[in-house]
C-alpha cells in the first residue's frame, strides 16, 4: 500500500464552492482530470508550481488550500 | 485513463507476451537438449522487435478507442505523468545495472555466449516488467 501524503488539501471544497467541475479546474491549471483527482484524493503531491497555480485559480493563499500537520 | 497510463499498460502487456514467446521459442529450439545449443539469436531479435511493435500497436489502438470516449485525454500528459515516468525509469535502471554486472561476471568466467546474451535479455525483460508494474501501481495507488 502506498503511504498517503501528509499534505492534505481542501481543493474539492474550494472547487465545489466555486462551482467548477474537475475538468474545468484541471484545464485552468494545465493538468489532466486524472491528475486533479489524484491530488484531491491525496494520491499525488503536486509540485510547488502546480500548488501555486491551484491556489491562484481560487484567489486564495497556498496555506488556505494545503495543510501540513505540525511536527 | 490518461495517454501515458495506457502506454504503461501497453508496455507491460507487450513485455510479458514477448518474454513468454521468447522462452517458448528457445525451449522448442532446444528440444529437451542443452539450452546453450538452442538457436537463440533469431528468436531474440524477433522477440525484441515484436515486443516494441506490439507495445506501439497496443498504445495506438487503445488510444483510438479511448479518444472516441474522451478526446481530451487521448494524448494529453502533464507533470504527474513525467514524475511517474521518472520513477519507473529509476526502477528499470536498477535492474539493468544488475544485468550488466551479471554479464561482466559471465564474461570473466568465460561463459557461453548463450548465457551472456540471455542474461542481458533477462535484464531488459525484468526491468521492463518491474518498471511497468511500478508505473501502473503509481497510476492506480498514487505517487506521493
Amino acid at each position: 500500500m502506498v503511504r498517503p501524503t501528509l499534505v492534505s488539501n481542501s481543493i474539492r471544497a474550494h472547487r465545489e464552492a466555486a462551482g467548477l467541475t474537475q475538468a474545468e479546474l484541471a484545464r485552468a491549471v494545465g493538468v489532466t482530470r486524472q491528475t486533479l483527482i489524484a491530488i484531491e484524493q491525496q494520491r499525488y503531491s503536486p509540485t510547488l508550481e502546480l500548488a501555486f497555480q491551484l491556489a491562484r485559480a481560487f484567489g486564495v493563499g497556498i496555506d488556505d488550500l494545503f495543510q501540513y500537520p505540525e511536527a | 485513463m490518461v495517454y501515458r497510463e495506457r502506454a504503461a499498460w501497453s508496455g507491460l502487456i507487450a513485455a510479458v507476451v514477448t518474454i513468454a514467446v521468447y522462452v517458448v521459442l528457445v525451449l522448442r529450439s532446444a528440444g529437451g537438449g542443452p539450452l546453450d545449443r538452442a538457436d537463440w539469436f533469431p528468436p531474440m531479435l524477433w522477440s525484441i522487435g515484436g515486443g516494441i511493435a506490439l507495445s506501439i500497436l497496443l498504445t495506438i489502438v487503445w488510444g483510438i478507442v479511448a479518444a472516441r470516449r474522451d478526446p481530451e485525454s487521448a494524448t494529453a500528459s502533464d507533470i504527474r505523468d513525467r514524475d511517474i515516468d521518472r520513477m519507473g525509469a529509476r526502477v528499470e535502471q536498477a535492474f539493468l545495472v544488475i544485468a550488466g554486472l551479471v554479464v561482466i561476471v559471465l564474461c570473466a568466467i568465460g561463459a557461453d555466449v548463450f548465457w551472456i546474451a540471455n542474461a542481458m535479455f533477462a535484464g531488459f525483460a525484468v526491468s521492463s516488467v518491474i518498471g511497468g508494474i511500478a508505473r501502473v501501481i503509481a497510476y492506480r495507488r498514487g505517487l506521493v
